[in-house]
């Protein structure tokens, strides 16, 4: 069985498209996409109401989960950087890790043959 | 002791005098009885538009609590509508309204509206039915104990909550309005100006509130934790029933379709445009930020500040009175709320509380005879006298609300518990207390929680698969 890895980027919420169309065009269309509250080096922002202030440093963001096999895992990672690079606080995180095992469910295949499109 | 008694007596006295005025027309038509046919449509349509004000603020208090308060918070107004109706036909109007008994109180006469029909009562309104006057004064009853619920609102008990509303129409709003509005009622001649019932709803109902969130004490997550209104359009949609209920509030009180409606009319729309725009500026400068909670919140606050003087005063006098009710109760909610420390949990004090002070106070500054010859000339129309009865209005109407809530809260809390507990509290009121929730995206846990899904449904299609993951993330 081919090594499985998965990448995991979580980036701001409007780059979420941009990142959709990148992935495709590198032939790795499949992820899962969670929208998620983080905190770190943002500092977030202030609310008002009737007067009262609330500090809200917990900023949405979105999570995108990959997992590939044949598609090289640098690549997927120079272009999630590339396309989620603004040079500010808050672009995000990208991390990687090695997986044990895939199931398709469908057929029960498992490996590396269950993340890929059978019609490639 | 006698001294309390006396200043007790004082309150009551004056507290009835508040709306009388306004019911005071023409001896000569009162005389005549007669039905008319307009006056009599108008009072009805305005009857309508306070009712609506109830469900009103029922959204306007829901969209400022958290998620999992938020039904408990619509039930507290909307439950009143119902409760305090019935109570008004059974009992709550003769207690009200009915024949005096020693200027304390009505007589049990109209007790289930019996005497009550289609001809007029001269006594309050020589024009219309007397059941039209009945329902127009039952709409008042109902909106006033609701106001109350902002303040305790996340976390009172509902049966506990259910009698103390009921106590206090009973005990504290039907005697006190018979007091400034029954036949008989001793304050009714005192010469208090309030057209509306800028003291009888608004102070009584803002002060009782403040007096329970001083007693239950602060809601749990209160300065802990960042407590942020839900839904916000809510609030709009529910100030902006309120606005517009608010000209059968006001403008119905003139009790005809007649010039003072309109004047009433005016005015009302005025203040409350005034107040909006110098409520979101005043919080502009203040915090930084031009937010919609203020500008709703301002409209309600320019609202309460115009109804006593509603009838009573000019156009221009309404922008100023909107004007300074906007800047007044933003800076009693934003800033004397917080060095305080009470948690008047959706200012119920600090926007009708205080509006309604400033605007029985107001009216004394602004009232004229030119607008309204059964009034009185205010403090700026050449009566300082005025200012000084309408003090007295306000201090007897504060006397009376702390004393008479402090009473019943404590009487109650003999024989049931009054505050939610910790878990209660933390789950929200809506499970703890009505075993509901308010929004569908929460119908994963129900699917999941009922009939096992495995049993029911053998097979789960992968359309059905996508969403359980999507909506479990979500959360």
């Amino acid at each position: 069985m081919k090594p499985l890895t998965k990448i995991e980027i979580i980036t701001r919420p409007e780059k979420l498209e941009e990142l959709k169309v990148a992935m495709q065009e590198i032939g790795a269309p499949g992820m899962t996409v969670t929208q998620v509250y983080g905190c770190g080096l943002s500092k977030g922002h202030k609310e008002v109401y009737r007067g009262k202030e609330v500090n809200v440093n917990l900023l949405p963001g979105i999570k995108v989960e990959l997992v590939v096999c044949e598609v090289p895992v640098e690549l997927v990672v120079d272009t999630a950087k590339k396309v989620c690079h603004t040079g500010k606080v808050g672009d995000g995180k990208i991390f990687v890790y090695p997986i044990a095992n895939a199931v398709r469910i469908r057929t029960g295949e498992e490996g590396e043959i269950a993340i890929i499109d059978p019609e490639d | 002791m006698k001294k309390v008694l006396r200043v007790l007596s004082l309150c009551l006295m004056s507290l009835l005098t508040i709306l009388p005025t306004a019911f005071a027309e023409d001896p000569a038509a009162a005389a005549a009885a007669k039905i008319d046919t307009g006056d009599t449509g108008f009072v009805l349509m305005s009857a309508a538009l306070v009712m609506l004000m109830t469900p009103g603020l029922a959204l306007f208090y829901g969209g400022m609590v958290r998620t999992k308060n938020v039904l408990s918070t619509l039930m507290q107004s909307f439950f009143i509508v119902g409760l305090i109706s019935v109570q008004w036909v059974l009992w709550g109007y003769t207690v009200a309204f009915g024949p005096d008994i020693n200027h304390l109180i009505g007589g049990f006469d109209w007790l289930g509206l019996n005497g009550v029909g289609q001809e007029p009562n001269a006594d309050y309104a020589a024009t219309i039915p007397h059941l039209a006057f009945m329902i127009f004064q039952g709409m008042f009853a109902v909106i006033t104990p609701a106001l109350i619920s902002g303040a305790f609102a996340e976390r009172m008990k509902f049966p506990a909550f259910l009698v103390f509303t009921l106590a206090w129409a009973t005990f504290v709003y039907d005697p006190v309005a018979h007091w400034v509005w029954g036949t008989g009622g001793w304050l009714r001649e005192m010469g208090v100006l309030d057209f509306a019932g800028g003291t009888v709803v608004h102070i009584i109902s803002g002060v009782s509130g403040l007096v329970i969130a001083l007693m239950l004490g602060k809601r749990k997550d209160y300065g802990r934790k960042a407590i942020i209104p839900h839904n916000l359009p809510m609030v709009l949609i529910g100030g902006a029933l309120l606005w517009f209920g608010w000209f059968g509030f006001n403008a119905g009180s003139a009790l005809g379709a007649n010039g003072l409606a309109a004047s009433a009319f005016v005015t009302t729309h005025a203040s409350a445009a005034a107040a909006t725009v110098s409520w979101v500026i005043a919080e502009w400068m203040y915090s930084g930020k031009p937010t919609i909670l203020g500008a709703v919140s301002g409209c309600v606050a320019g609202l309460v500040a115009i109804t006593p003087g509603a009838g009573f005063v000019s156009p221009l006098s309404s922008i100023l009175i909107g004007l300074a009710g906007g800047v007044i109760c933003f800076f009693s909610v934003s800033v004397m709320k917080a060095k305080l420390g009470y948690d008047d949990a959706l200012d119920a004090f600090g926007v009708h509380g205080v509006g309604g002070t400033f605007g029985a106070i107001a009216t004394g500054l602004f009232a004229s005879k030119e607008i309204n010859p059964a009034g009185a000339d205010g403090f700026f129309f050449g009566n300082p006298d005025q200012l000084l009865t309408q003090v007295i209005g306000v201090v007897a109407s504060w006397a009376v609300a702390i004393i008479m809530t402090y009473v019943l809260i404590k009487i109650i809390s003999v024989f049931m518990p009054i505050r939610s507990t910790e878990d209660e509290e933390n789950s929200g009121l809506d499970i703890a207390e009505h075993g509901e929730k308010a929004y569908a995206y929460q119908d994963l846990v129900t699917e999941f929680s009922g009939a096992p899904a495995f049993m029911s449904a053998p097979v789960v299609s992968e359309k059905a698969t996508f969403q359980v993951a999507i909506e479990g993330d979500k959360k």
